[in-house]
């Protein structure tokens, strides 16, 4: 996953500690920049030695993740989201 | 929202609040020890920062709404410290009771501060 | 500027330096927390974990660093376009060459344009660039503002008392990982004459989050 691959966010709803907000589940966004592995949190809030997980931060419009209430659907919104969190949506 | 979907509390983005309340405080002197307790410990390796959070979101909305911001942090830490085996559940209740004995005010109760 | 609590402890009608009422504290019924906090102390000073030295440091610290560090950073963005360029780039080593020790943050500077805003917030705990700006302000950490922010960002600015036009696109920056943001104001016009301090003094807590623009001389 590079610059500007669009993306789509996993809409898992798991019940523990994760960092991937509700809103922003099953939403399309693309790439903005890598910014290279971090310990996944997921292990890491139950005390265990976690495994590196690459973090993107993902840029998503505000049309995409609230639409007919987006005050601005140009409007942007940027997260940083783990890759096993993203599904990358291929062009056909 | 669909049931089938565990919507935590603690995960507020776009959730309907009400009015930002921007009345603002400096912490008090207890407050940050708890904030420097967590930040050694937490960088000597006993727990991460995701231990911290997960435990303050397991406390739940109730705590959030009730409890000051550092009230949820010393449980937090205290949490981790217990789970990561520093001390004991009955080193800590012994130790409580002995500092509650020793006046009425944090100030006479934390000694010299040290 | 940072305070001493155990000089205000019997004042907590006053305000402190930095405007804002004491908590209570030394003088006030001692608390479940309090005493809580007392005893991990102790235990960890007393099995070697942590020292006494430690924590009154670590307290100091905290009392040490403000929006000041923040706003030389911005202040030499406006007048060194180089410095600008690396803080765009690589903003955690950027604020090191002004003596700003990162320690663990992980920094990334957002530029406010003529055609951008940025404002930040973390929508899931409290995340902010405590090393750069200080503790976070009451607001940043409660529900309405991380509620709000990321649907509604031009009302919650507009309460802010900042109105942008629809030709300004508005991003939001969630913090929900392991990097920090800056927003990097725009420099106000008719500032040209003054020199970095100067410039500094311009540079609000509230303009580095996102909610206000930079002050006017």
């Amino acid at each position: 996953m590079e610059r500007a691959q669009k993306v789509r966010v996993k809409n898992w709803h798991p019940p523990g500690h994760v960092r991937a907000p509700m809103y922003l589940r099953g939403k399309t966004g693309e790439i903005e920049r890598e910014l290279g592995p971090f310990a996944n949190p997921e292990e890491l809030a139950y005390g265990h030695k976690a495994s590196r997980r690459r973090l993107l931060r993902v840029r998503f419009t505000m049309g995409e993740l609230w639409g007919a209430e987006a005050e601005n659907p140009a409007d942007i919104l940027e997260a940083e989201i783990y890759e096993h969190w993203l599904d990358p949506i291929n062009a056909t | 929202m669909e049931t089938d979907k565990i919507h935590r509390w603690h995960d507020m983005g776009g959730q309907p609040a009400g009015d930002i309340n921007r009345e603002e405080h400096d912490f008090a002197l207890w407050e940050k020890r708890v904030d420097a307790l967590q930040v050694l410990t937490s960088s000597k390796g006993y727990f991460t920062v995701d231990g911290l959070r997960r435990v303050l979101e397991d406390m739940g909305e109730d705590a959030f709404e009730t409890m000051t911001y550092y009230e949820r942090w010393v449980q937090s830490v205290n949490q981790n410290l217990l789970e990561a085996g520093v001390y004991t559940i009955a080193e800590l209740a012994e130790r409580m009771e002995q500092v509650q004995s020793r006046g009425e005010t944090y100030g006479e109760c934390a000694g010299s501060g040290e | 500027m940072p305070h001493d609590h155990h000089d205000h402890s019997d004042d907590t009608q006053g305000l402190s330096p930095s405007g804002h009422p004491y908590k209570p504290d030394q003088d006030h019924k001692l608390t479940r927390w309090q005493a809580m906090e007392i005893a991990m102390r102790e235990l960890l000073i007393e099995k070697g974990i942590v020292t006494a030295a430690e924590i009154t440091a670590t307290v100091e610290q905290m009392d040490r660093r403000s929006p000041a560090d923040g706003a030389k950073v911005v202040a030499r963005a406006w007048v060194d376009p180089a410095f600008k360029a690396r803080l765009l780039q690589n903003g955690t080593e950027a604020i090191r060459e002004i003596g700003v020790e990162p320690g663990v943050l992980k920094l990334i500077a957002v530029e406010n344009t003529p055609e951008v805003h940025n404002v930040v917030v973390c929508t899931l705990c409290s995340c902010y660039p405590r090393n750069l700006l200080g503790l976070p302000p009451d607001w940043y950490k409660q529900r309405a503002y991380r509620s709000r922010v990321v649907k509604t960002p031009r009302k919650v600015l507009a309460e802010f008392g900042l109105e942008l036009p629809d030709t300004v696109q508005v991003r939001v920056h969630d913090s929900t990982a392991d990097m920090r943001y800056l927003v990097l104001p725009a420099r106000p016009e008719g500032t040209d004459k003054l020199d970095e301090t100067a410039l500094a003094a311009l540079v609000s807590r509230d303009a580095m989050i996102g909610v206000a623009t930079a002050r006017h001389p």
